[in-house]
């Protein structure tokens, strides 16, 4: 088996020996890795198969069904960008082209230099200031084409 | 001499600046020597005055003699209002005497006297924006728990005859009657049953349950505990999406603040009754709103829909008896219970009685949350509450209910805001949400995306939802495509597949989706490119 990206077998044991009694004990151990390795190795499937009990079809079919797990490692930024109707209605489809054209990647992608990783989000519950992202787990409103680039200036400054 | 200065923590309010304002605030008093204390609340629903601060000078705080204009008296304790306030207005503030609530440009006086404000009916919302959210002692001196202390004072029989009584609907959506819910289960004896709060809050131009949760936790929890002492359950969950995390935060120092008191645990209020919750987060599936979805992901599974009946209310979580409710729903469960049902009845009419959140969001100059009886119109709520367009342009369309609401012209908004009234016009109230678009959308793009939003969304459990969706944005693209005689086939098609999703989906997502498609062909030709006769 290749192995693209090389992760941490040892988190992963841990995380599902300490949750794997709690009930539907699967959910919060992905959630789990994800946020201590940024995403959810393929090869975790077996692991978590085994200690939890579950045919791999199970984990596999847990992992691939919710949009938040990540197949991949993301990028040193991660930008999720609301695309549901509020946002729609305050401009959010010409915010979304702007931040696309301005990371180098499509949604669901990551910039080839690896730096941001672009996500869609189905809102994000700030309606009311529509339109929205998060940047780095950091939520934005009111935001334009302007506002972003400002926070990705200041982004700019932290990494180097 | 301290002032107190309140701004809120809602993630809404931090997403525009709220945390550089409270440093900007401190910072200023620190170098000019006041004493002033930094209370953050949950936030009024007054969104476009936010960042909004509010002052209560408990006395002098300053002695300026050369005030730009004469300080604004207010009554000792009571608040004064700015916003929004930027980080680059505090030394203005300060220089205006801010904190006795002196005169600025963003001076708006006492909040509750803001029209948005003061026109409200705040039954379920009424704590938020004066309490420290995550304070059971804030929580207990402005009302709180008295709810519960009565609930555990008579008998559960007395408890769901109060809920039946208020006439309480489901705010999740669906608008079932809680009364029956929770009978269905005090009425089913099983060993363990569970109260679930569906915390999924997935519909766009909705914000009320992230409120609730980030501005007033602790309602929900009583809401919650009430309902588990009604029906005999020992063990409650909230289902979070996890879009939501200052919500999650909020949640848990709650839990572990209403535990510590002993208003969840082992004993609650020394009665030897038992109730503990843990928030349990999703992980961005629009579907896990749908109750029985939320089940299957609470078990640790795929989020698909499961066929009904049985209903969970007897064969729900685990397998168990289990209320489930919306956020809303249980947050006003309190007060029903403090006040008795046939108060919180007066509220509404016909049969949507009680008061409902409105999120008001979209292309709108007020946005906001405006918590009414039932029976405002849409007109009311979209003109005087939300001053028209943010643009300035023309309204064009407003979709109520969320993603899968319909979307009604300009001319129907005489409508009340009203279960059966919507429902009447071919839509839904849904969760409360009304997303308001100009004259520059394009509905056709509208309908095109709500077919896409249910290839995205959809669990893959029924035909019709599942494939359906995806066939109705190819058909929706090549009626878009197609020359003038050649788009009566497609629109005939398009409705075909509406009435297939409409009668043969599993749950509401693909039931639902074809309510905006459809009502966009009705009352939007023209953005198909069709008259509007042959629609």
């Amino acid at each position: 088996m290749s192995h693209q990206h090389s992760w941490d077998r040892a988190v992963v044991e841990s995380i599902a020996h300490a949750f794997k009694d709690k009930p539907g004990a699967l959910m919060p151990i992905l959630r789990r890795i994800q946020d201590e390795l940024g995403w959810v190795p393929h090869d975790s499937v077996p692991v978590l198969a085994e200690i939890l009990n579950l045919t791999r079809a199970e984990v596999h079919g847990v992992l691939s069904f919710y949009h938040d797990f990540r197949h991949e490692p993301p990028g040193r930024n991660v930008v999720r960008v609301c695309r549901a109707e509020s946002c729609q209605a305050m401009g959010g489809v010409a915010l979304a082209e702007h931040v696309k054209h301005r990371l180098g990647c499509e949604f669901g992608a990551t910039s080839s230099d690896g730096a941001f990783t672009l996500e869609p989000v189905y809102c994000l519950g700030n309606c009311a200031c529509s339109p929205a992202l998060v940047i780095n787990g950091e939520l934005f409103g009111r935001v334009t084409p302007e506002r972003f680039d400002a926070v990705l200036a200041a982004l700019d400054e932290v990494s180097q | 001499m301290t002032a107190t200065v309140y701004l809120p923590c809602d993630s809404s309010v931090r997403s525009l600046g709220a945390d550089a304002v409270a440093k900007a605030i401190v910072g200023e008093a620190q170098r000019r020597g006041l004493s002033v204390e930094m209370r953050r609340t949950g936030s009024r629903g007054l969104y476009w005055l936010e960042p909004m601060i509010e002052v209560r000078a408990d006395g002098t705080v300053t002695q300026r003699q050369d005030l730009p204009s004469p300080p604004v008296v207010q009554p000792r304790g009571r608040r004064v209002a700015y916003g929004p306030v930027a980080p680059s207005d505090v030394t203005k503030l300060f220089d205006c005497d801010f904190l006795n609530g002196g005169n600025h440009p963003l001076a708006l006086g006492a909040p509750e006297e803001i029209p948005y404000l003061k026109g409200q009916e705040r039954l379920t919302f009424a704590r938020i924006g004066l309490t420290d959210p995550v304070s059971v002692d804030d929580y207990v001196e402005h009302g709180g728990y008295r709810g519960l202390l009565h609930a555990l004072a008579i008998a559960p029989e007395q408890i769901v005859e109060e809920i039946t009584v208020s006439g309480l609907r489901g705010r999740g959506g669906a608008g079932f009657p809680a009364g029956i819910k929770w009978r269905t289960t005090l009425q089913t004896n099983a060993p363990q049953k569970y109260v679930v709060a569906n915390a999924d809050e997935g519909d766009s131009g909705t914000f009320a349950d992230r409120m609730i949760m980030e501005g007033d936790p602790f309602v929900l929890i009583e809401g919650m505990t009430i309902a588990a002492i009604a029906v005999g359950a020992t063990q409650g969950y909230i289902y979070l999406r996890s879009e939501y995390p200052d919500s999650l935060r909020a949640l848990e120092a709650a839990i572990n603040a209403a535990t510590a008191k002993g208003y969840l645990g082992e004993n609650i209020c020394g009665t030897g009754k038992q109730f503990t919750v843990e928030v349990r987060l999703g992980a961005g599936a629009y579907i896990c709103g749908e109750e029985t979805a939320m089940l299957e992901s609470l078990e640790g599974k795929r989020g698909m829909v499961r066929f009904k009946p049985p209903v969970p209310a007897i064969s729900g979580l685990f397998g168990r008896p289990s209320v489930i409710n919306n956020v809303v729903t249980l947050a006003s469960v309190p007060i029903i219970l403090e006040r008795g049902g046939a108060f919180y009845k007066d509220f509404g009419l016909g049969r949507s009685r009680g008061t409902v959140p409105i999120q008001l969001a979209g292309n709108v100059k007020r946005p906001g949350l405006i918590e009414k009886a039932f029976g405002i119109t849409l007109r009311e709520i979209i003109y005087e509450y939300g001053g028209g367009t943010a643009s300035g342009r023309p309204l064009r369309a407003v979709q109520v209910g969320g993603p899968l609401g319909a979307y009604f012209p300009e001319s129907l908004l005489d409508l009340p805001f009203d279960y059966e009234a919507i429902a009447a016009e071919g839509g839904i109230l849904g969760h409360g949400g009304i997303v308001v678009f100009d004259d520059t959308v394009d509905l056709a793009r509208q309908a095109r995306y709500a077919m896409e939003f249910c290839a995205l969304e959809s669990c893959g459990k029924c035909t019709p939802c599942r494939i359906g969706s995806t066939r109705g944005m190819e058909v929706i693209d090549r009626m878009l495509a197609a020359g003038n005689g050649e788009k009566a086939a497609e629109l005939e098609l398009l409705r075909d597949l509406c009435d297939t999703m409409t009668a043969g989906s599993l749950c509401a997502l693909g039931g639902l989706t074809p309510l905006p498609v459809v009502s966009a062909l009705k009352y939007f030709p023209h953005d198909f490119g069709l008259e509007a006769d042959k629609t």
